[in-house]
């Protein structure tokens, strides 16, 4: 019978994500109550060494596919990685993190599975034996709880939701799986994959973001954010007003029709608010908001707020975070 | 080229959300329904594939009546005609019993292309496209960008975490479409008056072949409980009328003190 927790762990240039330590803490949380053990599924080239981490935070096996085939990501090719993986590990529940990679993968093998999938959970409990997942829906401005029925359920979880597994320093037994897809068989490949972000923190990891609106006025302001940024080590996001206008390209977007961020902390720099962006960054723990406009939507949400103008409050808040961390 | 695109009707973004009192849905009543944003993406790109290289275009939905709405929106954008996907028995479907009935309705016509939202707005859970693909037994390219068709295949930038994926998919593939891959148009009124007369055919569960079991509240696999609305956010401190220094100062120490993010 089926039991115990299996999650994806993603890897990119032979690096697993944060978001693979968040799903093995979580996972061990429900894999307690539901029984049997966490595994983990890992697939790439030359990353059976990713294997030793896993089980240093809590994965007790490690299914991996290592090969050319999987040096890069493709759906199909991972797909049937995951989906030999949950033959031998025979899990009661599979988690995946809502990343890019996990928003195509999860629907792809439950599709392959006959099961359902539960997208962008920010939440989850146990009840009775079975797994009880809340996600947002609306734009965020309601919440559904769903139970899934089929085995595994397979839940996604958005990034940040829950804390990295703490090191318990235990090691995990390395299964190697054969996926049964060769390079023949892909329908679709990927041929390069072109960074843009070098260096930068991620957004949709980033445990701190300054975002600015349509009144940085300009492009160039952005700097201004970026030097806050550098201070407290946060990533720089926009509204879609700001990259609508041009003051900021389209990766870094946060709302609707961007990116969805969870930080602890969120600050909305000349942003006004609008539900296009609330419902990319609302489960933000904290959100601090400075807008010249004391009628803006966004102070409604703001666990704390400045009315003033920005191109004021920046510099000095600044120097006031430089300060504070000096301390 | 044959282009078929999947179309769902949300609520306007901006749309009041009210949970009913069962908690076991939203009121429906006063709500604006619309084309679901990242749906037009996918329209548009299939009017400018035609637009360069001829072909058809279909639109296919799946939802009650006030969904043809919608579908008279891609019409009038510019798409050839529609299938609306509509039976008793496909109420309380969920994602792949939808992907069931779409990917029967995409069997028949035998697309080259089928292209998607992102996500619906509504329920934001992308799922549906993927569970089309793996059905139809097609290449899946999600959050698409730029695309490019060429020598039978379809060239796709996917943005993912810090760039972009380059993704060649053989045809027919199914294709999400993200914000950055065109700029989609106003149906003009001439479009508006010619969509009326466009053809838009039902489809239902005998046309599908599926059996009343495999679809509906019935067949789903996810199961809604219950509808929640959002914990009430204590009100926030805002400050202002200050000096600017005092008043950055304060939410500084705030940071570290009170809400310990700093």
């Amino acid at each position: 019978m089926a039991s115990g927790v299996l999650i994806f762990a993603e890897q990119r240039d032979g690096k697993l994500r944060k978001v693979d330590f968040e799903l093995l803490n979580i996972g061990k949380q429900i894999a307690d109550k539901v029984g049997g053990g966490l595994s983990a599924v890992l697939a790439g080239k030359g990353i059976e060494g990713l294997a030793a981490n896993l089980g240093k935070a809590g994965a007790q096996k490690v299914f991996v596919s290592d090969g050319d085939l999987f040096a890069l990501y493709s759906t199909e090719g991972y797909a049937a990685a995951v989906a030999a993986a949950v033959k031998q590990a025979d899990p009661a529940v599979l988690l995946f993190g809502t990343t890019a990679m996990g928003k195509d993968l999860a629907p792809r093998v439950a599709a392959k599975l006959g099961v359902g999938v539960a997208s962008d959970c920010t939440k989850v409990e146990v009840e009775g034996g079975r797994v009880l997942a809340t996600r947002p829906v609306y734009s965020g401005k309601c919440y559904i709880k769903v139970e899934l029925t089929g085995t595994p359920q397979i839940i996604a979880i958005r990034p940040n939701t829950y804390p990295v597994a703490a090191e318990a320093g235990g090691s995990a037994q390395v299964v190697k799986v054969d996926a049964g897809v060769t390079a023949d068989k892909l329908k679709a490949k990927t041929t390069n994959v072109v960074k843009t972000g070098e260096g930068k923190i991620e957004l949709t990891e980033a445990e701190k973001i300054v975002s600015g609106g349509r009144g940085m006025k300009d492009k160039a302001n952005f700097k201004l954010l970026e030097d806050l940024a550098a201070v407290i080590r946060a990533a720089v996001g926009a509204s879609r007003a700001a990259v609508d206008s041009g003051y900021a390209p389209i990766d870094i977007q946060v709302g609707q029709t961007g990116k969805v961020v969870n930080p602890s902390l969120y600050m909305a720099f000349g942003i006004s608010g609008a539900i296009q962006h609330l419902a990319g960054m609302r489960t933000s723990k904290i959100i601090v908001a400075v807008n010249k406009d004391p009628e803006a939507p966004i102070f409604q949400k703001a666990d704390y707020g400045i009315v003033d103008d920005l191109f004021k409050v920046v510099p000095v808040m600044t120097e006031e975070f430089k300060k504070l961390l000096a301390e | 080229m044959k282009v078929l695109v999947c179309m769902k009707q949300t609520p306007d973004t901006e749309a009041t959300i009210k949970i009913t009192g069962d908690g076991k849905g939203i009121e429906e009543q006063n709500i604006k329904w619309v084309m679901s944003p990242y749906d037009e993406y996918a329209v548009e790109e299939a009017i400018r594939i035609k637009e360069k290289q001829g072909g058809e275009t279909v639109v296919v939905s799946m939802g009650p009546d006030r969904c043809v709405e919608a579908m008279r929106t891609a019409l009038a954008m510019g798409m050839d005609r529609g299938i609306h996907c509509s039976d008793p028995a496909f109420v309380g479907s969920d994602a792949l019993a939808t992907a069931k009935i779409l990917a029967a309705a995409i069997k028949k016509e035998n697309p080259d292309l089928v292209l998607c939202g992102r996500q619906a707005i509504d329920f934001d859970q992308a799922q549906v496209p993927a569970f089309v693909a793996e059905l139809l037994g097609l290449p899946q390219v999600f959050m698409v960008a730029k695309l490019e068709l060429k020598d039978g295949k379809a060239v796709c930038n996917r943005r993912i975490e810090g760039g972009e994926e380059i993704v060649e998919a053989s045809l027919p593939a199914v294709l999400t479409c993200d914000k950055g891959l065109n700029e989609p148009r106003y149906a003009s009124l001439p479009g508006i008056m010619k969509a009326k007369k466009k053809e838009v055919k039902k489809f239902g569960l005998a046309d599908s072949g599926l059996s009343a079991d495999q679809v509906g509240a019935g067949g789903a696999k996810v199961k809604v409980i219950q509808y929640l609305p959002l914990p009430e956010r204590p009100p926030g401190k805002v400050f202002k009328g200050e000096d600017t220094a005092e008043m950055v100062k304060k939410v500084v120490r705030l940071l570290r003190d009170e809400a310990k993010v700093i």
